[in-house]
C-alpha cells in the first residue's frame, strides 16, 4: 500500500461578486489530481506558474480544504479526519515553503521557531528534552547549537531554508512537501540545499513531494516525476523514462525549452518553441487544456478531455494523440 | 580596434545606515559592435549595479560612483551633463528589466509608453508616434497589435509585458541593449520565446547586447563573450567556449558544477561551500578566498589583478595552473 494516496483531488476557488459567491464561476486550480507516494520516494511535481502545483501541495496537506477528492495517508482518510485524529496525521506530514524570507516569523528566535512544532505535537515533553531535540535537529541541517538564540534576519537565504527544514523535521514526519525549496536561492547555495535534502531523505527514509518549475533540479533529485498543466497531471512516469522519452507534447516542449550550459550544444540545439501563453485556469479550454498551444492537435482534442493512459510500464500520459495511438499499437501487437 | 563601449576602473558604493557597501569595485568591461556579452553572477555580485551605472540610473544618494570611466562614442558618460545623458538613454543605449510589471507604468497603455519614446527622441507627432508604436508591437510579435497598443500593462501576460518592454527599448533602434535578467520572472516556455526574440532582433538591428543573468544556460545559448562577477568584481572574462570549457577561476568552475544538467548523465552536484560574503565584510585578499577549495596563503594576503590567460581571456586568480583536469 502506498504511504500517501491522492485520489481525484480538486480545488476550485470561487470567484464572482460578493453576494453571489459561486455564481461567477471558479478557478479550477487543481482539477482531478491523483498521485501515489511510496515510503522513501521523492515524487517530483513540475509545471509552470499557475499550473496548480502549489495548490495541489497545500490541498494534499489540507492546509487548504480540497473541494473534492480524498487523501489517504497510511490508509487514513485525511480529508475526513478532524480534531485529535487530524493532529496525529499532521505531525507526520510537514511542509517547506519557497521563500525563507517570508516563511519564518522575524520576531521569533531560531529556538522558538523550531520548538513550536514540538509544543504543538509533543506537549508532554519537558523543556530540557525539547531543547535537546531542537539542537539535534539544527545539527542535522548543518547549523550550530549557538544559532538557537539568533533571529532569522541574521541568516542568509540558504541558512534560512535550513532553519525552515529543521522546523519541518523536528516533529519527525514521514512526508514533507517541499514547495520550490531552492527557487529563491542562489545557484551555489541551491546545490547545498539540494544535497542536504537528498542526504536527509536517505538518512531518515523520508518521502518527499518536491514541487518545482526547474526540470533539471527535479531530474537530479526526484523519481517518479509528474508534469502538471492547468490543474491536471498530463504525464507521470519514472524519471528515466520521462526524461529519455517524453510522450506528452507539453513535456517535450518544456524539456526542450531549458537552455543547457554548454555553448557547443546550445548552438546545435533547436528549441521546440510553444506559441502563446498558458491560458488562465479561469476559463481553461474545453477538451485537452493544452490543445491551443499544441502542434500535434487533432479535432478531437478540442472536445475530448484525455485521461491518463499507461504507455510504458509506469509511464502514464494524458494525450489523445500520443497516449492512445501508442496504446493501440501495443494492444494491436499483443492481440 | 576601439570598442563600442568601454568601462574602466568602475567603482560604485552605497552609503547606507549600516555602513558603506562597495557594490562594484574596479570593473573593466568592453562591449564590441554587434556582440552579445553575458554578465553572470549570483545576487548582489554587482552585475545590475554595473549596468545601471553605465546608464547612470543608480539612485544617488545612497549610491555613489567613486571612480571610473564609461567611454561611448568618444564621450565619458560618467561626466556627461544630465540633459545629454537623457538623449542617450532609450535612444542610443536602452535597458530592459527583470520584472516587466514594475518597470512599465500601470497608468498608461503600452502604446502610449512606446509612443512616448518616439516623441521624446524623434519628435514625432502624436498620431505618427502611435502608428509607429503599433508597428513596434508587431515587430516583437504581439498578436493583434492595434488592439494590444490600447491595453494597460495589467491586461497583458508576463511574456507579453516583456515583449512590450522590448518594444519600448528598441523603438529608437539603440546601439546597445542592456538586458537585466530579462526572463527570470518568466516560465521556461515563455523564456525560450523571449530569448529567441532578443537574438532575432539583435541580428536585425545589428545592436550590441549586454545580457545580465544568473542562468548559465541562457549565457551559453546567446552570448559570444562572458564576464563572471563575484562580490562586485569581474573574476573571469573570456570567449563563451573558454568560460564553459577552459575556465581558470575556481568560482567559475564552482558555478558550472553546482547546476544540475539535463544533458549529462547524473553526477553529484558540487556545492560551493560557505555563503556569499556580505559586501561590507569581505575577506581580505581575494574575495573568494574564504570559499575557494584551492586557496593559498597569497590569496588571503593580496587580491589578484586580472591576469591574462589566453586570447581575450582574463582571470582574477593567483593560480598558475588549473588544479583540476579537463
Amino acid at each position: 500500500m502506498s504511504m500517501l494516496s491522492v485520489q481525484n483531488l480538486k480545488k476550485y476557488f470561487p470567484i464572482g461578486r460578493k453576494f453571489s459567491l459561486g455564481q461567477g464561476g471558479s478557478v479550477r486550480a487543481v482539477d482531478g489530481v491523483s498521485l501515489e507516494v511510496q515510503r522513501g520516494q521523492i515524487v517530483g511535481l513540475v509545471g509552470e506558474s499557475g499550473c496548480g502545483k502549489t495548490t495541489a501541495g497545500r490541498a494534499i496537506l489540507r492546509l487548504i480544504e480540497p473541494t473534492e477528492g480524498r487523501v489517504l495517508f497510511d490508509g487514513e482518510d485525511l480529508t475526513a479526519a478532524s480534531g485529535p485524529d487530524l493532529k496525529k496525521i499532521r505531525r507526520r506530514m510537514q511542509i517547506v515553503f519557497q521563500d525563507p524570507y517570508s516563511s519564518l516569523d522575524p520576531r521569533m528566535s531560531v529556538f522558538r521557531i523550531i520548538k513550536e512544532p514540538l509544543d504543538n505535537f509533543f506537549p508532554e515533553l519537558d523543556s530540557r528534552r525539547k531543547k535537546d531535540r531542537v539542537v539535534e535537529t539544527l545539527g542535522r541541517v548543518g547549523l550550530l547549537p549557538e544559532h538557537i538564540t539568533r533571529f532569522p534576519h541574521e541568516f542568509s537565504g540558504g541558512q534560512r531554508q535550513r532553519i525552515a527544514l529543521a522546523r519541518a523535521l523536528v516533529s519527525e514526519p514521514e512526508l514533507i512537501v517541499c514547495d520550490e525549496p531552492v527557487s529563491a536561492l542562489d545557484v551555489s547555495i541551491q546545490a547545498q540545499v539540494i544535497n542536504l535534502l537528498k542526504k536527509l531523505q536517505r538518512e531518515l527514509n523520508l518521502s518527499l513531494i518536491f514541487i518545482s518549475h526547474d526540470l533539471a533540479v527535479v531530474e537530479y533529485i526526484c523519481d517518479p516525476v509528474a508534469v502538471m498543466y492547468l490543474g491536471r497531471i498530463v504525464e507521470i512516469s519514472p524519471k528515466e523514462s520521462l526524461y529519455k522519452k517524453p510522450f506528452h507534447p507539453y513535456t517535450e516542449a518544456l524539456l526542450s525549452a531549458v537552455p543547457i550550459p554548454d555553448p557547443a550544444l546550445e548552438k546545435k540545439r533547436e528549441a521546440r518553441l510553444l506559441s502563446g501563453d498558458v491560458p488562465s485556469p479561469l476559463n481553461s479550454p474545453p477538451g485537452c487544456a493544452f490543445h491551443p498551444r499544441c502542434s500535434l492537435k487533432i479535432d478531437a482534442c478540442k472536445e475530448v478531455r484525455p485521461e491518463l493512459v499507461e504507455v510504458l510500464p509506469g509511464h502514464w500520459v494524458a494525450c489523445l494523440v500520443r497516449g492512445t495511438k501508442f496504446k493501440n499499437i501495443q494492444e494491436g501487437a499483443s492481440a | 580596434m576601439s570598442h563600442l563601449l568601454e568601462v574602466s576602473d568602475l567603482s560604485v558604493s552605497f552609503h547606507l545606515l549600516e555602513g558603506i557597501i562597495p557594490a562594484v569595485a574596479k570593473v573593466d568591461l568592453a562591449l564590441d559592435e554587434g556582440e552579445i556579452l553575458g554578465v553572470v553572477g549570483e545576487s548582489a555580485c554587482g552585475k545590475s549595479v554595473t549596468a545601471k551605472s553605465i546608464l547612470r540610473i543608480i539612485p544617488t544618494p545612497p549610491g555613489r560612483i567613486n571612480s571610473g570611466r564609461v567611454l561611448f562614442e568618444g564621450r565619458d558618460l560618467i561626466e556627461l551633463p544630465e540633459e545629454e545623458m537623457q538623449e542617450i538613454r532609450g535612444e542610443k543605449i536602452s535597458m530592459i528589466f527583470q520584472e516587466p510589471m514594475t518597470s512599465l507604468n500601470p497608468a498608461f497603455t503600452v502604446g502610449d509608453q512606446i509612443a512616448e519614446v518616439l516623441r521624446f527622441h524623434r519628435g514625432l507627432s502624436k498620431p505618427e508616434a502611435w502608428g509607429k508604436a503599433v508597428e513596434e508591437l508587431r515587430r516583437v510579435e504581439i498578436p493583434d497589435p492595434e488592439r494590444r497598443a490600447r491595453s494597460y500593462p495589467h491586461e497583458l501576460s508576463g511574456g507579453m509585458r516583456q515583449r512590450a518592454m522590448i518594444a519600448i527599448a528598441l523603438a529608437c533602434r539603440p546601439r546597445i541593449l542592456i538586458a537585466d535578467e530579462p526572463t527570470t520572472a518568466l516560465d521556461v516556455t515563455i523564456q525560450a520565446q523571449i530569448l529567441k526574440l532578443i537574438a532575432q532582433l539583435q541580428r536585425e538591428i545589428g545592436m550590441s547586447v549586454m545580457l545580465i543573468t544568473h542562468n548559465l544556460g541562457i549565457v551559453a545559448s546567446l552570448a559570444q563573450r562572458v564576464a563572471v562577477m563575484y562580490a562586485g568584481r569581474i573574476v573571469e572574462e573570456g570567449p563563451v567556449e573558454t568560460i564553459f570549457n577552459d575556465h581558470h577561476h575556481p568560482y567559475t568552475r564552482g558555478l558550472l558544477q553546482s547546476v544540475p544538467r539535463l544533458d549529462l548523465p547524473q553526477r553529484d552536484l558540487q556545492e560551493i561551500r560557505g555563503t556569499v560574503p556580505r559586501l561590507n565584510d569581505l575577506p581580505g585578499g581575494c574575495t573568494f578566498s574564504n570559499r575557494c577549495d584551492f586557496v593559498m596563503d597569497l590569496c588571503r594576503r593580496q587580491e589578484p589583478e586580472p591576469r591574462p590567460m589566453g586570447e581575450g581571456h582574463f582571470s582574477r586568480c593567483w593560480l598558475d595552473e588549473r588544479p583540476w583536469g579537463n
